[in-house]
């Protein structure tokens, strides 16, 4: 996986983020997931601790929110999780269609510190 | 005092934007874009040859990326095609940098095809646009017809599959309506392109849906 590229890319936007803020630290950073990403926790997280050492992100806490994709049953509109090997409707069997529902990666909001307020 | 601020912001941003300028610049030129995805061995390249073989050959220019090899370059090469390499080091998926870089030492036909074969992955390259109009999956019976289900997100995003080795399907126990059946769902507009991409068997109805796409863009 590449977890290591899109640390960078998240990074530059939190230090972005935080210079436009007037931050002069960042303590916490919401991620939302979908898990179609494949983007593994620990992994992130790794990399977020040793790439943001020396900026005002350095310490901060990575909150992830996973999304499950959603897919839809054309039949009866039923919006379901899959199970593995499968993307039928549970209720009527019918063979359901993505959503873009878990496809999601952005942050959300951060928790910001200003000096002297 | 700790405050929240909202951010909202993807983090594939400057990617995003970065492919977007670049696909500008090649539609201006008219040049007609196709990432081309699928796992190691899915026959990516043997399929890629059987395409151009359809095209007129001064139309089309290639770029290869791989990790560590230059031997599909070389063969195209040797077929007179227009191919170039992009070796990533080890990365796992091609970037626009990667592709903006070595775009800068090639000449595109106007009105051209440009092919970019993606680094063997069924899981990486699906996360990143690099400029192309479409991106189209190179599967094979071989692999099994779970892929859909084991690696939705390269499906959900392709324009369309060219599903190889067909001539292989009997011994494999491939499963054509499971594997229709999760492409659909994961990607109703998809067709799929049952192949022999030794023979070329399957070709000429990929090629003509390629044509037919390239003329309306």
């Amino acid at each position: 996986m590449h977890e290591a590229s899109v640390t960078e890319a998240l990074i530059k936007i939190a230090l972005d983020e935080a210079r436009k803020n007037g931050a002069s630290r960042v303590t916490s950073i919401s991620l939302v997931v979908g898990e179609t990403t494949g983007y593994m926790a620990e992994s992130l997280e790794f990399y977020f601790r040793s790439f943001s050492k020396g900026t005002p992100l350095e310490g901060a806490e990575l909150k992830l929110a996973y999304v499950k994709p959603k897919i839809r049953c054309p039949s009866c509109g039923k919006l379901f999780e899959r199970k593995q090997f499968s993307f039928d409707c549970p209720d009527c069997g019918t063979p359901g269609t993505m959503t873009s529902v878990g496809n999601e990666f952005y942050i959300d909001s951060m928790e910001i510190e200003k000096d002297g307020k | 005092m700790t405050e929240r601020i909202s951010v909202r912001r993807a983090v594939y941003e400057e990617n995003d934007r970065m492919a977007e300028s670049l696909h500008g610049r090649l539609a201006k030129d008219g040049v007609f874009t196709v990432n081309i995805l699928g796992g190691p061995g899915a026959g990516k390249t043997t399929s890629l040859k059987q395409i151009i073989a359809r095209l007129p050959r001064d139309t089309v220019s290639v770029i290869e990326g791989d990790i560590a090899s230059d031997i599909d370059t070389k063969a195209l090469r040797e077929l007179g095609i227009d191919a170039h390499q992009i070796d990533t080091g080890g990365d796992c998926h091609l970037n626009v940098p990667m592709v903006e870089s070595i775009l800068s030492g090639m000449s595109l036909k106007k009105g051209g095809w440009l092919f970019i074969e993606n680094i063997g992955n069924l899981v990486c390259p699906a996360e990143f646009v690099i400029g192309e109009d479409i991106k189209l999956v190179i599967s094979s019976t071989a692999e099994g017809s779970d892929k859909p289900y084991k690696y939705p997100s390269v499906f959900q995003k392709a324009a369309a599959v060219i599903l190889t080795k067909m001539d292989l399907a009997p011994y494999v126990g491939f499963d054509m309506d499971y594997f229709a059946s999760g492409v659909k769902s994961l990607n109703p507009d998809a067709p799929i392109f049952p192949v022999n991409a030794r023979t070329g068997e399957g070709f000429d109805a990929a090629v003509a849906w390629l044509k037919s796409l390239k003329a309306k863009s």
